[in-house]
Parts: structure tokens; C-alpha cells; sequence
């Protein structure tokens, strides 16, 4: 047996020969019982709680997807849309491969997307959760720029003139606008050499700053510990042992639980993958089949699902720099939340009527900015995209008001957690 | 020193110095920062190559018909060159108030192109085809009255993208999420049929 010396409140550590040899030189024992076995979560976490650690998971999948599709692709005018074309026809498994990335960024922007409605639904954004909650917002802002330069590498028709609606919605800021334009594309036209840029930070520069980011809200939620469906701090409630009450270790009752998340998680991204890749152009969209033609706008321009909401807010509004302004504001609302709700109660479950309804009203309008934002700009759908884009304002304008006990008459939170155990 | 020996340094510090000497330090290093970060944002900018490959173009518009659209590209972005029939031009005052900007006083273009043809011969109009409000290209949609456009539709051009919609002169109907006319380039022409397209006699080669 070796002899360990035991810095003050270690824990107890079994002394094998390698295995104390390690400790001595790197903190893995304290990473364990202080992260995973020491990490107190709340018992009654429900399905909404998968898409934090699935989030994790489709980043990971993003990383190591896309790491194999830069062995194959090579950017440039003249040979992005051919390298796409050989990975899915020439390169072994290489359509799986490619596949796997498109279709995990949608699953990305899925998961992202109810984890976030989660935080609406119980509240998870509120005190003490504030910073949690701006950096988990930095890292959907970040997403969705990664997202946006990737679409643009495979230089299909699609991908060419989303880069030119999106640099030129630069373009829209007063003064320093066009200049700003030619510097991002470093050329006059969107070209060769914004192509070769937008690869640079999509597979190197972005993807560090989403690494670190995640690793940062990971950080922050270690401080505060999760929230819970309803919305009570688990750690005023200690027992004996000073452990949480309501909380059980991390590991191994989450991991256990999330595994299963997880497995789900590619039973369905293999469905997609194998059967509907491009889910009927949502995916994938059928313009981009077609090379870059700077001579061609494909007769319907809508951005990939996931950016439809915003697109809506922006074609909604018939004056071009008020659309950009709120295509901007819609997107940063949310990270105001925790300032504007001014309710004394997290979780829907002990909040009023009036926070509900504002929340359905949310909801719908969300997703009815989304359908909007895939139609064509006529008739109907600019009538749909305004009433929506109204409402998803409101929910963000009027939530000093709506969420204030004096109109909303919230229920009386109960001191413990509600949790039935499974026999 | 105490009569310990040991040197109390809140006692011998001097506030009033070490605050300066640290507000120089950080202005310093701000400034180094700042000038090694210039040549890393300027490498951003179009390249010698790109700005060469930014040449004029040259377009015959001998054999373009009355009433039809060319395009060439200049500069990456796509030309319209339309060569508009006496009706054409003659619609152009029909609609005025229907207009965003009908005199191109916000818009841009070259001084020669500020009149009710904004062009520097009526019957050729010139236009850089991307749309003023996100870039996309509007469609020629020159026949009147159009189903999806309305029956009072005079001509023109009618953005996919978001909707935005041009007269027959390039300029901006009300409703349209554009707020500019499109945009004409600067243009000559070297002799009755020869247009050149990025140079003009204010400019030189722009």
C-alpha cells in the first residue's frame, strides 16, 4: 500500500499504486465527489429536463462530424459545391457522415430550443439563476452564428444568397454599413474569399467560443444547481447531514437517467438520417442542390427552420432598417427576461392565468412566426408574420405588468417538492 | 521597517504613484493591443487582386431588343441593362405618388441619373440588380397588371425574397420593405452602342 497525503477535506481515496500516483499530481478524485457523486440535483426532474445533457450531446456529435467532413471538403468558389458532391457520392460512408452533420444541426437547434422553453416554463431563469441564464443565451446567439456560416460552406444556391441577405442586413446600420459589408465579404459580391473566411470560423474560431461558453454555463450552474419543476430552492432545505433534503447525487441517478435520454436521442436522429435527411427540404433545402448562381434568385428564399421566426419578424415590417432593428431586438430579448418578470413564483404550476395566457400567446406566436417565415412574402402569410410578430413582443413588453402578483394571483408554493415515487 | 524587521509596504507606498504607473501601463498595452490588432482587421478587406478584378465592364447593347433585359456582371454584382420602349419610358410619370422616393433624392447614383428616367439616355436604363433592402435579385416583371401584383401594376421589377417592388425606372413602390431605389452604377457609353459600365467622366475608372 502506498501512502497518500491527504490534503484537509479530501476525500477518503482508495490507494492503489497508479491510482495514488495520479492523485498526487491531478485533483480527479475531488472532480468526481465535488461534479458527479457530490452534485445535488432535484429529484423531481421531468422529460424537460433531457435537453440540457442532449445539447451537450449534439454539440459533441457536431465536433466529431464535422472534424471528419474538413478531412474531405475544400473551400473555394471553384471546388466547395464538387468536395460536397464527392463526400456524398465517393467518399466511404461519407453521406453518413455528412448526413449525421446536417441533420444534428437541426436536432441542435430542437434541442436548444426546448431546453430554452423550459427555462420559460418553470422559470429557471430567475434568481439566482440570471447569469446562467444570459450565458445559456450567448451560447444559442453564438449557435446560430455557427449555424448561419456552415450553411453558407456547401455553396449551393441556398447557401450563396442567404450570405447575401444576412451580410447585407449589416449593411443596415447607419453610416459605417456598406463599409462594413465589403469588409465582412472582402469583396464586392459575396466570393471566394467570404467563403474561405466563413470556413476559418466556423470550424476553428466559433466552435472554441461555443466550447467555451458551454463549459462557462456549466460553470455557473454549478453555482446555483439546477432549477426544478417547481421552482423551490432545494438547497434551503438541508438535512441532518447538510445534504439537500430534495436532492439526489448526480451520479449515478442522473447519468443513469440520461443515458436512456441519450439513446432515444439517436434512435430518432437515426430515423432522420436514414430514412428523411433532408425532411422533405427543412433539413436540407432542394435549392441548394444547385451550385452558387450570382445570376439566380431561387424563386423562394427562406432560411433554414430553425432562423424562420426571426426571417418573418424581419419581412413583417415594410421599412428596412426598422426590420433589422427588430429582427435584432427579437432575438436579445431574451436576455432581459430575468429583469422584466417580476413574479414573486418560478414555476407556471403556482403562477396566475395572466402568466399562462402571455406564455400560450408566446407560444403561438413563435410558432407562428416559424410558418410564416417559410412561406412566400404574400397575401396571407405577411398578415400572419405582423399579428405574430405583434405577440411575441408583447410577451416580452408587457411582462413587468402581466407578471406582477397584484394582477397575476400566483398559488402558494409548497415548502418541499412535489415528487411521487415510482414503485 | 517596524522593529520586527519586517517592511510594511502599506505604510512606504506612495497611492497617488502606483496608480499612475498602472494607469500607464494599461494605456500602454491598450495601445499595443490596438495596433497589433490593425493589420489582422485589414487583412478583411478586399485583397489588390480583388480590387484589379474590379474593372470596368464592357456591354453591346446593339442588338438588345426594345423592351428586353440584359444582364452582365460588374464587380460580382449582376447589371440589368434594359433597353425600354417609348410606352415604358411614358408609364414612368404615371405613378408618382405610389413612390418612396420618385425624385431619387435618398437614393444612390451617379448625378446623371438623378431625372425622371434615371438614366443618362432615356431608352437605356442601368441598374446594379441587387435589391436595396437585403440583396437579392428582383425579377423583370414587365407586363402590366399582373395577377399577383395587382391591376394597377405598371411594370417593373418584383423582389422574391421579401417583396419589395421597382418601377420601370428602378424606383421603390410604397409597401415595399426596401426604402431605396435600386441602385445605378456609375456608366458611360464609348460610342452609340459600346456601354461602360464602371467608369464615367466624374469618376474615371471607378
Amino acid at each position: 500500500m502506498a501512502t497518500v497525503v491527504k490534503p484537509p477535506g479530501a476525500p477518503a481515496v482508495k490507494t492503489g499504486k497508479l491510482r495514488a500516483w495520479f492523485y498526487k499530481r491531478f485533483p480527479i478524485e475531488e472532480f468526481i465527489s465535488d461534479q458527479l457523486v457530490g452534485y445535488f440535483a432535484p429529484k423531481n426532474f421531468n422529460f424537460w429536463y433531457f435537453f440540457g445533457v442532449l445539447s451537450v450531446v449534439a454539440l459533441a456529435l457536431q465536433l466529431f462530424t464535422g472534424i471528419f467532413l474538413t478531412m474531405f471538403y475544400k473551400p473555394g468558389e471553384a471546388t466547395s459545391f464538387d468536395s460536397v458532391e464527392y463526400i456524398m457520392r465517393e467518399v466511404d460512408w461519407g453521406w453518413l457522415i455528412r448526413y449525421l452533420h446536417s441533420t444534428g444541426a437541426s436536432a441542435f437547434f430542437v434541442i436548444v430550443y426546448l431546453h430554452m422553453y423550459r427555462a420559460l416554463l418553470y422559470g429557471s431563469y430567475k434568481t439566482p439563476r440570471e447569469l446562467l441564464w444570459v450565458i445559456g443565451m450567448l451560447v444559442y446567439l453564438t449557435l446560430m452564428a455557427e449555424a448561419f456560416l456552415g450553411y453558407v460552406l456547401p455553396w449551393g444556391n441556398m447557401s450563396y444568397w442567404a450570405a447575401q441577405v444576412i451580410v447585407n442586413l449589416f449593411g443596415t446600420i447607419p453610416g459605417i454599413g456598406p463599409g462594413l459589408v465589403e469588409w465582412i465579404r472582402g469583396d464586392y459580391g459575396i466570393a471566394d474569399a467570404t467563403l474561405n473566411r466563413f470556413f476559418a470560423l466556423h470550424v476553428v474560431a466559433v466552435p472554441l467560443g461555443l466550447l467555451l461558453l458551454v463549459l462557462l454555463h456549466l460553470v455557473a450552474l454549478r453555482r446555483t444547481g439546477s432549477s426544478n419543476p417547481d421552482g423551490i430552492e432545494i438547497k434551503e432545505r438541508l438535512g441532518p447531514d447538510g445534504k439537500p433534503l430534495d436532492g439526489i447525487p448526480f451520479h449515478p441517478y442522473y447519468t443513469v437517467k440520461d443515458t436512456v435520454g441519450v439513446g432515444v436521442f439517436f434512435v430518432l436522429l437515426a430515423i432522420v438520417v436514414f430514412f428523411v435527411p433532408t425532411l422533405g427540404g427543412y433539413f436540407l433545402e432542394h435549392a441548394n442542390f444547385e451550385q452558387a448562381d450570382p445570376f439566380s434568385t431561387p424563386p423562394e428564399i427562406t432560411p433554414s427552420w430553425y432562423f424562420t421566426p426571426y426571417y418573418a419578424i424581419l419581412r413583417a415590417v415594410p421599412n428596412q432598417r426598422l426590420g433589422a432593428l427588430l429582427l435584432l431586438l427579437a432575438v436579445l430579448a431574451y436576455l432581459f427576461l430575468p429583469w422584466l418578470d417580476r413574479s414573486p413564483v418560478k414555476s407556471m404550476r403556482y403562477r396566475g392565468w395572466l402568466s399562462r395566457a402571455f406564455l400560450a400567446l408566446f407560444t403561438v406566436s413563435f410558432l407562428g412566426l416559424m410558418y410564416a417565415g417559410l412561406n412566400p412574402p404574400q397575401g396571407v402569410y405577411v398578415m400572419i408574420g405582423r399579428i405574430c410578430t405583434v405577440g411575441y413582443f408583447l410577451y416580452f413588453v408587457l411582462m413587468p405588468f402581466y407578471t406582477n402578483p397584484r394582477f397575476d394571483r400566483v398559488k402558494p408554493v409548497p415548502e418541499r417538492l412535489r415528487y411521487h415515487a415510482h414503485h | 521597517m517596524t522593529a520586527s524587521g519586517v517592511i510594511d509596504a502599506d505604510a512606504l507606498a506612495d497611492e497617488s504613484r502606483r496608480h499612475f504607473l498602472l494607469a500607464a501601463t494599461v494605456a500602454t498595452g491598450a495601445t499595443g493591443v490596438a495596433l497589433a490588432a490593425a493589420p489582422f482587421i485589414a487583412s478583411w478587406n478586399p485583397s489588390e487582386r480583388t480590387r484589379a478584378l474590379g474593372a470596368p465592364t464592357e456591354f453591346n447593347v446593339a442588338k438588345l431588343e426594345p423592351g428586353a433585359l440584359a444582364q452582365t456582371l460588374w464587380r460580382k454584382q449582376p447589371i440589368y441593362i434594359v433597353r425600354r420602349t417609348p410606352e415604358m419610358i411614358a408609364s414612368l410619370a404615371n405613378h408618382d405618388s405610389r413612390l418612396k422616393d420618385p425624385q431619387s433624392r435618398d437614393s444612390e447614383q451617379p448625378a446623371y441619373a438623378v431625372n425622371a428616367t434615371r438614366s443618362r439616355n432615356p431608352e437605356y436604363l442601368v441598374l446594379i440588380g441587387t435589391c436595396t433592402h437585403l440583396g437579392c435579385l428582383p425579377k423583370p416583371r414587365f407586363d402590366l397588371a399582373r395577377a399577383e401584383l395587382g391591376a394597377d401594376w405598371p411594370g417593373g421589377f418584383a423582389c422574391p425574397c421579401h417583396g419589395s417592388r421597382f418601377d420601370l425606372a428602378g424606383r421603390v413602390f410604397d409597401g415595399s420593405p426596401a426604402s431605396l431605389n435600386l441602385r445605378v452604377p456609375p456608366y458611360s457609353f464609348a460610342d452609340a452602342h459600346k456601354l461602360v459600365i464602371g467608369v464615367d467622366e466624374q469618376t474615371g475608372a471607378a
